[in-house]
């Protein structure tokens, strides 16, 4: 019985707690883009550089916090500077969306051309990130560590295996259940929500309703610069924040907003956490946990890995071609433009 | 007037390269002049696929990799013992993986009456394909990695840009132009990790050195007594006449491709063909309802066009001697060879030169630009203010900025690009 129990931490330990706060970064990203791409309709290559810029200023306010001694016990001191980072960067976003997208929507023109767009908007915003904050890597997270420690946990249970909660996974996990559940409530219960959606469905008729264009456009981007910020910031504080990993993070976004659906906010939700629980558990080595739950002359001397770790990113992408040629709605039928 | 205007940018850029080779140095010209002809290369495969059929294809840098491996494998000869330690078993495995991806393919035809068992079906015939491939691949990967692995991890002679750009694009051609960025872009994406890490093909991230080249090398012109006769009568120093002169050798070689891809190009653009691709381009539906195959047509250009960049990758590899898989980033260069065929003009083969030729010029040129520029605007300030430092430090990030404001205003204001295309 004992077996089963330190079978079931190994588990929880290396794949579901690492997973579920991946997972759910992801799905901050995804629902963004996938907000973008069923409103605005086009592919934003520009999300993850949005995400970085929402990360960084948080940097600088907790820089600037940290050296006024202000923190907030044991919780990270970041937390204070999201509200400033979100307001940022709506600020941000806004403001390319005045200058450079608004005419591609004036003269209608093709998504394609929109996605090479956002492309050019991507190598502004890394060129000017790296410019304010240096391309360097950056720990900014300070308070306490640890949730749950695993010592702690093995007293708790008497187990073998220890089970450990970051404070950041925590965070991370609290944060996006609140935050999904905020634009879910928005999305459905206001009549803003109920515009843009409807706006999402049907432009033309949308607009015969006399639903104002600008208004949702300009909703949309603070509601998508938000998720941006505060998926940036979670995803530093977790690992520690690089200018660049956040080009390298657009691809597994992109993947989980297309596997669950784009244009699906659910959708996003589901891939986000669809990509982070495969890539941790086909990458994971199962030596442990198959030596805890056989008999000991079956034990395994190899890792009993299905893809070797090196993998781990390919691995979305696998998943996005193989739903990309059979389903390629995604799981929970999004549109396509 | 289109003819005036080519030849002036043109001039242009052969008066920036000129400037270089003065103000900084002649073998910075001659490396910027090599790297430039093979990016308008590489932008000319792919204005083949965007400009004459409109497919959006972020994938390139997957092919140029594997032209570069294909570069290694054809020069560098197979390694006899690891063959026979584990060759027939990659060989099994590789044929039974293509089965496994076959059977799942007949399966899911089958099945289409069967509801949401089709997915089951279809997860079973994977997943048990897949553990079976493995079973029979990873004995033989560990006999040929196992054989003097730090000296001879590789095999000989398998897979070609043009065999995989044919599967790639079955696969992914059927998809709209959004989700055929995407995926092209994972697929290059997967297919580098490969070559990273599938040590038994090219020793993966412990790179391959030493590749023979088509020109002379440095040291044997050096010791040659007709070369330093000549650079002494010259008074050119030994060493940089070297390797200008072989840079050189390599630049009229790369010219000699670049011009026969240039007449190929154009002779297909005004072709029946062309016109044909450029018809589908604009009115997919209409060509489709005239009775145009168009998925086997665009196959037909994604082909070519990656044909295309895979020699450019294995050019790139021969002029660098060596086979280096982590230098293929294909979220940078991807999207700076976008950059190349926009700004050049989509569509126009002259277009494509000149824009891979300035935009590869300005990426490397932005940084000593940018730092002249940041001292020419902060020159009022003391030496050791804070701001200026900092800018200065940041100097090499300008080029990411330049090329972003080259995209957006291009894209604004030029949509068609420097050199548009000659509407016929």
């Amino acid at each position: 019985m004992t077996d089963i129990l330190n079978a079931l931490v190994i588990l929880a330990n290396f794949i579901v707690v690492p997973a579920m706060a991946y997972g759910s970064q992801l799905a901050l990203g995804a629902l963004g883009i996938t907000m973008i791409y069923s409103i605005l309709r086009f592919s934003n290559f520009a999300h993850g550089e949005l995400m970085s810029f929402g990360a960084m200023t948080t940097i600088l306010v907790t820089w600037a916090l940290q050296s006024a001694d202000i923190s907030l016990g044991v919780l990270p001191t970041a937390l204070l500077g999201i509200p400033v980072a979100i307001a940022v960067t709506v600020v941000l976003a806004i403001t390319i969306d005045k200058t450079v997208y608004q005419y591609y929507r004036r003269i209608r023109a093709e998504p394609v051309t929109l996605l090479i767009v956002s492309i050019g908007v991507m190598f502004l915003i890394s060129g000017l990130i790296r410019f304010i904050i240096g391309p360097g890597d950056r720990v900014f997270t300070d308070g306490q560590r640890f949730l749950l420690k695993a010592r702690a946990f093995k007293q708790m249970t008497g187990l073998d295996e220890g089970l450990a909660i970051k404070m950041t996974q925590g965070i991370t996990v609290a944060t996006a259940i609140v935050l999904v559940v905020l634009v879910f409530w928005f999305l459905n219960k206001t009549r803003t929500g109920k515009s843009m959606r409807a706006y999402s469905d049907n432009e033309d008729l949308a607009l015969l309703s006399g639903i104002n264009p600008e208004r949702v456009v300009l909703i949309t981007w603070v509601i998508t610069a938000a998720l941006a910020a505060v998926a940036g910031t979670l995803y530093g504080l977790d690992k520690s924040y690089k200018p660049f990993t956040y080009l390298s993070l657009l691809l597994p976004i992109f993947s989980a907003a297309i596997v669950g659906g784009v244009g699906n906010p659910i959708g996003a939700i589901a891939g986000g956490f669809v990509i982070a629980f495969s890539e941790l558990t086909i990458t994971f080595a199962y030596k442990k946990v198959l030596t805890y739950l056989l008999p000991n002359d079956m034990a395994p001397d190899t890792l009993m890995q299905l893809l070797s770790t090196d993998y781990k990113i390919a691995l979305s992408f696998v998943i996005l071609v193989i739903v990309l040629i059979f389903k390629p709605t995604g799981l929970f039928s999004g549109k396509t433009i | 007037m289109m003819m005036n205007r080519t030849y002036l940018i043109f001039a242009v850029m052969t008066a920036l390269m000129l400037f270089v080779g003065f103000i900084q140095s002649w073998n910075l010209a001659f490396t910027l002049i090599n790297l430039c002809l093979i990016s308008a290369i590489m932008t000319l495969g792919v204005n083949i696929q965007w400009g004459y059929a409109g497919l959006v294809n972020f994938g390139m840098m997957g092919f140029t990799a594997l032209g570069g491996i294909a570069g290694v494998l054809i020069a560098m000869p197979p390694v006899p013992g690891a063959w026979e330690a584990g060759g027939l078993g990659i060989l099994l495995g590789l044929l039974l993986g293509l089965g496994v991806i076959i059977a799942a393919i007949i399966v899911w035809n089958k099945t289409a009456r069967m509801g949401s068992w089709r997915y089951l079906a279809l997860t079973a015939v994977l997943v048990i394909g897949f553990f079976v491939f493995r079973a029979v691949v990873d004995p033989a990967v560990e006999a040929i990695e196992a054989y003097e692995p730090a000296k001879f991890g590789y095999l000989g002679g398998l897979g070609l840009p043009i065999m995989l750009s044919w599967i790639i694009g079955k696969i992914s051609l059927g998809l709209r132009s959004d989700y055929l960025a995407i995926a092209t872009l994972g697929i290059s994406e997967i297919i580098i990790y490969a070559l990273k890490n599938e040590e038994w093909l090219s020793r993966g991230v412990k790179n391959v050195t030493g590749l023979p080249r088509p020109v002379p090398y440095e040291i044997d012109l050096q010791e040659s007594q007709w070369f330093i006769d000549l650079t002494n009568d010259w008074g050119w120093p030994l060493v940089d006449a070297s390797s200008i002169v072989v840079k050189l050798c390599y630049a009229l070689l790369f010219m000699a491709v670049l011009f026969v891809l240039f007449r190929l190009s154009e002779i297909a653009l005004k072709s029946p063909w062309g016109r044909m691709m450029r018809a589908i381009r604009d009115n997919e539906v209409s060509a489709e309802a005239m009775g145009k195959d168009v998925k086997a047509k665009h196959l037909q250009v994604f082909i070519i066009g990656s044909a295309i960049v895979g020699a450019a990758g294995a050019m790139l590899t021969t002029l660098d001697g060596q086979f280096t898989p982590a230098s293929y980033q294909p979220l940078r260069y991807t999207f700076l060879i976008w950059v190349m065929v926009i700004v050049g003009g989509s569509g126009n083969n002259a277009g494509s030169i000149i824009g891979g030729f300035l935009i590869w010029f300005f990426w490397v040129e932005a940084e000593p630009l940018g730092l002249w520029i940041i001292e020419l605007l902060t020159s009022g300030l003391a030496e050791d203010n804070a701001f200026r430092l900092h800018l200065i430090e940041s100097a090499a990030h300008t080029r990411h900025v330049m090329m972003g404001l080259v995209l957006i205003l291009v894209l604004r204001f030029s949509p068609k690009g420097l050199i548009p295309e000659v509407k016929r």
